[in-house]
């Protein structure tokens, strides 16, 4: 009996010794990545046009596309990911733990996020700004007639800050009622409990064209309240992996800009351009200061096409969304995209 | 000279009041005095006023057509074709449509073992070898493998975060349970020990967990739990929200498994010692068979208010029961109208098992009890 | 421990074998154990946040919050810092978990007595509700209950109006006193009047213990309060201005009002409350022996009198406990409200935890909300439960 107690007492005490002993990895990120033969992308849990989940589990939008080219990018294909749906309270978390690899879930970038988080953004992969969407029947057609409103909001976002921030600046005294979940907010907006419901423009119009039984019951006010600009992040501490990231999607914006699409990439390989056949990898091997391999771009577009293509399939005039490019198209014509060269 | 005496017969007294019967129960039972009667018109009333317009709602206007538009047509009352159109996808959440056999499966063998648990003829040591066996099959069913081996059945890969519905939420309930009942036992004991510092970690522990809301377990499970591990370490959101929720469970049993502790008379532990036990002896064998025992009502209870509980990890972002119903209703603009439908389906499914479970507590406690009334 | 019967152990015997030793060796090891998990998992999130430069601390409690809440209770801007956002939020619990529980036990004691009624029909209705209500997850409920006020109830351009109140999917809408000084008299005279009924009930009680006659007290009580708080309502000037509520262009302006949120949380956390609490009291009264009940009959008390005077005083003894238990369920429970957008202190907790990425912090702080408000909530029942316990002379 007291044998058996000691040998109690003692396997207590390895077990408590092997608990601290997990197996901790602190490699690069890459390392991991190709270790695992995946790459961990977290995403949203749900909005049409940017990261939606159809009924076999596939998943398609602009944040998925940016994920798929990142996983091309780096272990050639695209198919090779994780995907890690997470809300809105979850998401940096997620990225902070090391649970995932990249955020890609139309987040907005500020400064605290960037200082405090331990977070570094990659990349601009849409311009937004905040707005409004109304019922057509409240007659309200001005961000400014909302005094004294009601407006349906979900947390953990920039956007409850903006609003105050609008509502403040033009003392309009909006009453904000905050969900913690975003189908709850469009629930209680749909049902008539708020007057208007408030998040970025590109994810209203999303609900409205996807989620409203008669998209033109629902109006989506001009003015735009905040910028937003969206693109995936990464974590501090590992950069090399962030290069990767933000080449991968200035790589899609120069392939817009130079004509390169996922249709003729093959072709573009014989371009006598030197733009493309760097970016190619024909000519520079660009991949091996990455830590990649020559063929790295060619292997994103083909899998989802330049930043033009991935727009106009799932947000753009001829999508569900019907968005136009606006502020999202590049600089030399008249929008905001500019590729840094890849060179 | 006698007299005569002549007997006359007295009127029979009356038939004592009938007191058994369907009138005589009304007129006892509504009408008895002025104040009941009053209640019995007002509640009679109300159900009158009432209870037609529900069930006119309910079934007599109701459609069971998969046609949104039917059910908006004018008149219609309740539209159980959302439920028809939706059960699926409220009962299994997002796993994969052409393989939900296997959640279907995988759950009739776990609520088997359930059933089969209940009964005292199967109380021996073959129900741990049936557990392990079941949770296995389970695994195996649901993921398609057992921790990445058994790959055998060529079932394809199912990640946890696709699991949903009923199934998640009788495993998660389940489960959790069933690793918080040893956890319960310790600490139970810990609470009762005669050595200071384990027993303040055991009250410590109680206390705090009893003392915060679940759903702030959850978060930090969900949310903080990531930060607490090792670089490089990810542990599965299902299982972390498991851990979260046995946690919480074990320290409400332990407080069931102390007072069943506490009923046992001092002479047990005093007898057992004086024969000479030690003190896992004593509890092994004396105090734990004769406490547990008492206790198998409030584990009971424990197990329905888990269930109730499970419905909260909708708010971390797993799709159980509740939240599957989100999933189906939140985002279909053609359905999201007959949310309330869906509601009512899902609360049918809780009252079943619940009330279900609450007659079974009661029955084994009269099982319980009926050892003492001898 | 069969050494241990040969030679029991002496009181203060160190050898390896003795009693004292071991304890202390397993107290050691389960500290240990214990502090060694503790201290891994508190270097693991240390160690992570400083790789990662994720800033922690708490010093963010004081920078401004920058964000609105739906439904203050007291003055708050969104220019104050993030400790009196918390505040409000604490506020909100408080506010749906107090009225919520005087709520509970109001709706609990009387379908638990109900369960007694010689009406078959009221028994029969507290027993289904009873098995209805606690068979159903509360957070189910919750969201059923918001879904009906924001379904059924009329849009808020076309309120529902009765006087000055209307009712519409923005709440419960109803006209409130304009806060002047004035209405600090009345609450003095309130004050005062309370004190004086409780110091003249105490004079009726013991003039009942000593002359066997018990003096009337309900109207005078009654009266004192009226007078006092109407007197202080006069001195303080009789204001009597009102925020009217009135139909705006697209909604209805001023006043004040009950969101369907907080309505929607108080239902919800009520009658599912309730229905536990009506098994406290049915079980706590199941608990007092048959003869008092045929006692208090046989001297000629009717149901009521029986009930109130005789069964319900001897049942709150066994009704205490589990009842604190329940109104902590209640105040626990208000934190599913998160789930419908009331800005309880979870609510807010979580707003902040996105705007500052202070995960432990808020966390933290939520936990110790609860935990406050649970350990004080059990301190002043049990105080309760000591008083009201049998008092043995």
């Amino acid at each position: 009996m007291k044998l058996s107690r000691t040998q109690f007492g003692l396997s207590a005490v390895i077990a408590a010794l092997g608990l601290s002993a997990f197996p901790a990895h602190a490699g690069k990120t890459l390392d991991a990545i190709k270790a695992r033969g995946q790459v961990v992308c977290g995403v949203n849990t749900g909005l049409a046009g940017f990261s939606q989940a159809d009924s076999s589990g596939n998943w398609s939008g602009l944040d998925v596309d940016v994920c798929k080219a990142v996983a091309a990018a780096t272990l050639g294909d695209a198919n090779k990911i994780k995907w890690v749906p997470l809300n809105a309270q979850q998401r940096f978390a997620a990225l902070q733990s090391g649970e995932i690899d990249i955020l890609s879930r139309n987040t907005t970038f500020s400064l605290t996020r960037d200082a405090s988080l331990g977070l570094h953004v990659t990349g601009v992969t849409y311009y937004d700004g905040q707005g409004f969407m109304v019922t057509t029947k409240s007659k309200i057609r001005d961000a400014k007639q909302l005094k004294g409103q009601t407006v349906c909001v979900q947390s953990g976002t920039t956007t409850e800050k903006n609003l105050t921030d609008f509502s403040k600046a033009n003392n309009l005294g909006i009453k904000p009622v905050v969900f913690e979940k975003v189908e709850a907010a469009t629930g209680a907006y749909f049902s008539g409990r708020c007057v208007a419901y408030t998040t970025d423009a590109s994810g209203l119009a999303s609900v409205r064209n996807k989620e409203a039984k008669n998209p033109d019951e629902h109006v989506i006010l001009p003015q735009l309240i905040s910028k937003e600009p969206l693109g995936p992040m990464v974590r501090r501490g590992d950069d090399e992996w962030f290069a990767i990231a933000k080449w991968v999607i200035h790589g899609l914006l120069e392939a817009e800009e130079y004509g390169v699409t996922q249709a003729n990439v093959d072709q573009m390989k014989s371009s006598t351009d030197p733009v493309v056949q760097r970016l190619l990898g024909t000519t520079e091997d660009t991949g091996k200061l990455l830590g990649l391999d020559k063929e790295w771009m060619a292997r994103a577009i083909k899998a989802v096409g330049n930043y033009g293509e991935i727009f106009e399939k799932n947000v753009g005039p001829k999508s569900a969304l019907k968005l136009p490019r606006g502020a999202n198209n590049l600089w030399n014509k008249g929008g905001l995209m500019y590729a840094y060269p890849v060179r | 000279m006698a007299e005569t005496i002549i007997f006359q017969s007295k009127p029979a007294r009356p038939a004592p009041n009938r007191t058994e019967g369907l009138l005589p129960w009304i007129k006892l039972n509504l009408f008895g005095t002025w104040q009941s009667a009053l209640s019995t018109v007002i509640i009679g009333a109300l159900l009158v006023l009432y209870v037609p317009q529900f069930l006119n709602w309910a079934i007599f206007t109701s459609t069971t057509s998969t046609n949104a538009d039917a059910c908006r047509a004018a008149g219609v009352g309740a539209c159980w074709g959302a439920v028809v159109e939706k059960y699926r996808l409220i009962i299994f959440g997002r796993y994969p449509f052409e393989e939900q056999w296997r959640p279907l499966v995988a759950t009739l063998i776990m609520l088997t073992m359930l059933v089969v648990s209940c009964i005292r003829y199967f109380w021996s040591k073959w129900l741990v070898l049936g557990w392990t066996v079941t949770l296995a099959a389970y695994f195996i069913l649901m993921y398609g493998s057992l921790f990445g081996y058994l790959d055998v059945f060529g079932l394809s890969k199912v990640t946890t975060d696709r699991w949903g519905g009923l199934p998640l939420t009788i495993m998660l309930s389940t489960l959790s349970i069933m690793l918080a009942f040893p956890l319960a036992v310790v600490v139970a004991l810990g609470r009762r020990s005669h050595l200071p510092a384990i027993r303040s970690l055991c009250t410590v522990y109680v206390e705090l967990i009893r003392g915060v809301p679940l759903i702030s377990v959850l978060f930090m499970a969900s949310f903080m739990f990531p930060l607490f591990m090792p670089q490089g370490v990810t542990i599965d959101t299902l299982l972390r929200v498991l851990v979260g929720i046995t946690l919480f469970a074990a320290a409400y049993m332990a407080e069931v498994v102390r007072g069943g502790l506490q009923s046992l008379p001092k002479g047990q532990t005093e007898a057992a010692a004086s024969i000479g036990l030690s003190y896992w002896q004593t509890q092994r064998k004396i105090i734990l068979p004769q406490a547990l025992a008492t206790v198998i009502p409030g584990i009971m209870n424990n197990f329905i208010s888990i269930f109730k509980d499970t419905s909260l990890v909708t708010i971390v972002s797993l799709y159980e029961l509740t939240g599957s119903h989100g999933l189906a209703f939140n985002s279909d603009a053609d359905w999201r109208p007959f949310k309330l439908e869906g509601y009512l389906f899902i609360v049918a499914i809780y009252f079943v098992f619940c009330f279900a479970m609450s007659r079974y507590s009661l029955w084994i406690e009269a099982q319980v009890n009926k050892s003492k009334l001898r | 421990m069969a050494v241990a019967s040969r030679t029991p152990p002496k009181k203060r015997d160190w050898s390896w074998r003795s009693q004292a030793f071991r304890g202390l060796l397993y107290q050691i090891l389960a500290v240990a154990v214990i502090g060694g998990a503790v201290w891994f998992l508190a270097h693991n999130t240390v160690e992570n946040m400083r790789v990662r430069g994720i800033k922690s601390g708490f010093d963010f409690l004081f920078q401004p919050a920058g964000f609105d809440i739906g439904e203050p209770l007291f003055g708050y801007d969104s220019n104050n810092p993030y400790w009196k956002a918390f505040l409000v939020g604490v506020g909100n619990t408080l506010r749906v978990a107090i009225i919520g529980i005087i709520l509970t036990t109001i709706l609990g004691t009387l379908i638990g007595v109900g369960r007694f009624s010689r009406n078959g029909l009221v028994r029969g209705l507290c027993y289904a509700y009873v098995e209805f209500f606690r068979n159903i997850p509360v957070l189910l409920q919750l969201l059923m209950w918001y879904l009906l006020f924001t379904e059924l109830l009329p849009d808020i351009s076309e309120a529902k109006q009765v006087g000055s109140v209307f009712l519409s999917k923005g709440g419960l809408t109803y006209p409130a006193p304009v806060w002047v000084s004035g209405h600090a008299w009345m609450f003095a005279g309130l004050i005062a009047a309370l004190v004086a009924v409780w110091f003249y009930r105490r004079w009726a009680h013991r003039q009942f213990e000593a002359t066997g006659k018990q003096p009337g007290t309900f109207w005078g009580s009654v009266a004192v309060i009226l007078l006092l708080t109407v007197g202080g309502w006069f001195i303080g000037g009789s204001p009597t201005e009102m925020r009217v509520p009135v139909k705006g262009e697209f909604a209805v302006e001023g006043g004040a009002s009950f969101t369907p949120e907080f309505l929607a949380v108080l239902f919800g956390l009520t009658l599912y409350t309730a229905a536990f609490v009506a098994e406290v009291v049915r079980s706590g009264i199941a608990s007092v022996p048959r003869g008092q009940s045929e006692a208090a009959q046989a001297i000629g008390l009717s149901r009521g009198q029986e009930m109130q005077k005789v069964l319900l005083p001897q049942a709150l003894r066994v009704i205490i406990p589990p009842m604190t238990n329940q109104y902590l369920n209640l105040t626990k429970n208000s934190s599913l409200a998160v789930a419908i957008g009331y800005p309880d202190v979870v609510s807010i907790s979580n707003t902040a935890l996105n705007q500052t990425g202070r995960a432990v912090e808020c966390i933290a702080i939520i936990m110790l909300v609860y935990l406050t408000t649970s350990l004080s909530t059990s301190f002043f029942m049990n105080w309760y439960n000591a008083k009201s316990a049998i008092k043995e002379r």
